[in-house]
């Protein structure tokens, strides 16, 4: 039988604030177990929360870039359960009335556009991380709790079931990590746990309009690892059913070294969070003026960045898209094209030699050695003839060694342009003696004749001639 | 009754509290008291008003986004049963 898998997400997204949500402990990552604590995070009795505002300024603006509608009322609710990285046994966070509700994104796979729907988006606080004494959490005897990270301010995003395969879950989470990049609401370094997702996952036969039961995946902290634990999981829903079995609702945890999901069972029951409201604050009411406010500080999202490297610098929508995918690979295109008007040089190296140097390297763009001055003066340098493509390569492996500029690295490499009007002379004249035929073609209009003649002087002098002068001789000589 | 034995033993379980056999129906009849109590309130119509998030007419109580150093980890540890690397010692989480 043949099956269809319906994949929703749950993304949590810590916020980029220096505070925590309800406290003014720090925010910052690492620190010894324990030192960014105090009374409210650590669930001290008679301690009172007090709402960051900056909480609620980055989910208006996270729903507003995510074309999500934003509510006016909010209030928070206890979600109770008892957990060690819970100091006070339940968590503050938002049950019934969500900031946001109804988005979407638009995602892009095999060339075909699909619209994955965002059921809402509320704030709530993260909880405190567990140190394990033994190598995995169930061969554990004990843990350490550090308390943190209780009380960072998240972002839950949660989308339709809209999704069919391993591959549109990722372009999901992609799309949406370049969003929270561009809005600057969160840092989404996966490996930090700053991005985090789980997967809901269920199969059911092709053409069936009533989905089956699913199976909830944690520990998703890598694009990879998503993909891999769908893939995983789908073809075991789908071995689980051919076999007579039935798919139990469950949380299960993704192995990356085994490369497969295993089922979670905590020592806790059945799931039941009595939700209620949170006594310890009041009502945020957001008004139409706060919302205009956000709106109109929204920065450049994706979708308008890539339109924009379509119509001002000529991209084709492939280019335009990977460049565009992450704010950090945007900026450095931006930046580097203020330095040379070949844009389509700079993608195209971006899309190339770069990028394969940032994967073999496993590094992002961040961390680049070469600067985007650099890189678009050596887009210059090929354009202008001075670097072959040969050379130009060569010279972009010293400048990842050494930082140094193109033009210093043409220097030293003897690369350097030939600009002796005399030496330069001599080519000319040598190379309009070898092609009579060109002259005659460049006196009857075929100005192609011309860019044939240059190149051979170029080829002559091994790129080194400086090619404005070559132009004027040439011309000067053809009279 | 609206509250059994069985509903006391499932909250008794969720709130982490041992009641003993001999007390399960004085508990019972307790929270079902509680309860018949409560539902005074629905003699009285609400239709059309909203519920009630919270009893002071008070909203936006906000916080600048401002760090500010908290306690020590000496502190933050003072209480804590056990302690092991600087964190809080707990039994293992998961069976």
């Amino acid at each position: 039988m043949k099956y269809a898998t319906v994949i929703g997400l749950e993304v949590h997204s810590e916020l980029k604030t220096k505070s925590k949500a309800f406290c003014s402990c720090s925010t910052e990552f690492g620190g010894e177990p324990n030192t960014h604590v105090c009374p409210v995070c650590l669930g001290m009795p008679g301690a009172l929360p007090v709402l960051n505002k900056q909480v609620v300024e980055f989910a208006i603006r996270a729903g507003l870039a995510l074309d999500c509608e934003i509510k006016k009322f909010n209030k928070f609710d206890r979600k109770n359960y008892f957990y060690p990285d819970l100091s006070k046994n339940y968590q503050i966070s938002q049950f019934d009335k969500p900031i946001c509700e109804h988005g979407h994104i638009d995602i892009e796979v095999d060339g075909q556009t699909k619209r994955v729907g965002i059921t809402r988006i509320h704030m709530e606080e993260d909880a405190g991380k567990l140190v394990h004494s033994g190598a995995t959490i169930k061969t554990s005897e004990s843990s350490a709790v550090d308390y943190n990270r209780a009380g960072v301010p998240l972002i839950e995003i949660v989308s339709e079931p809209d999704m069919r395969s391993a591959a549109e879950a990722r372009a999901y989470m992609e799309k949406l990590k370049a969003i929270l990049e561009y809005t600057d609401v969160s840092d989404c370094k996966m490996q930090e746990g700053s991005l985090r997702c789980d997967a809901n996952i269920s199969v059911m036969p092709e053409g069936a309009t009533e989905f089956g039961t699913r199976a909830e995946i944690k520990n998703l902290n890598s694009f990879r690892a998503l993909e891999r634990a769908i893939e995983y999981e789908i073809q075991r829903q789908i071995q689980l059913v051919e076999d007579g079995g039935t798919v139990v609702q469950e949380t299960r945890t993704w192995d990356d070294g085994k490369g497969m999901t295993l089922s979670m069972r905590s020592k806790e029951e059945a799931h039941d969070y009595r939700y209620f409201p949170e006594p310890d604050l009041v009502p945020v009411v957001i008004d139409d003026a706060w919302i205009a406010r956000v709106k109109s500080e929204l920065p450049e999202l994706p979708a308008a960045r890539k339109a924009r490297l379509m119509q001002e610098k000529g991209l084709v929508d492939y280019d335009a898209e990977n460049i565009v995918s992450t704010k950090a690979m945007a900026e450095y295109f931006d930046e580097a094209a203020k330095h040379t008007e070949d844009s389509k040089g700079i993608a195209n190296w971006l899309l190339g030699d770069v990028s394969a140097y940032l994967n073999s390297e496993n590094i992002t763009i961040e961390k680049f050695p070469i600067t985007p001055a650099n890189l678009g003066e050596m887009v210059n340098l090929i354009n202008k003839g001075v670097l072959s493509s040969k050379l130009a390569k060569k010279v972009f492996a010293e400048m990842l060694k050494t930082g140094k500029t193109p033009q210093a690295l043409v220097k030293e490499l003897g690369l350097e342009q030939i600009s002796d009007e005399g030496a330069i002379v001599k080519i000319v004249e040598e190379t309009l003696a070898e092609n009579p035929q060109s002259i005659a073609d460049y006196k009857a209009g075929k100005d192609r004749a011309l860019g044939f003649l240059v190149g051979q002087i170029m080829k002559k002098s091994r790129g080194k001639a400086n090619p404005e002068m070559v132009n004027n001789l040439l011309k000067e000589r053809m009279q | 009754m609206k509250v059994t034995t069985k509903d006391v033993e499932y909250i008794a379980q969720l709130s982490r509290l041992t009641i003993p056999e001999s007390e399960m129906e004085k508990f019972t009849e307790q929270f079902n008291q509680i309860l018949n109590y409560a539902d005074i309130l629905n003699e009285l119509d609400t239709k059309g008003i909203e519920p009630t998030a919270h009893v002071l007419p008070l909203s936006n109580v906000l916080r600048e986004d401002v760090a500010v150093e908290g306690v020590s980890q000496e502190v933050a540890l003072m209480n804590a049963p056990a302690v092991h690397d600087g964190g809080f010692k707990v039994p293992r989480v998961i069976e």
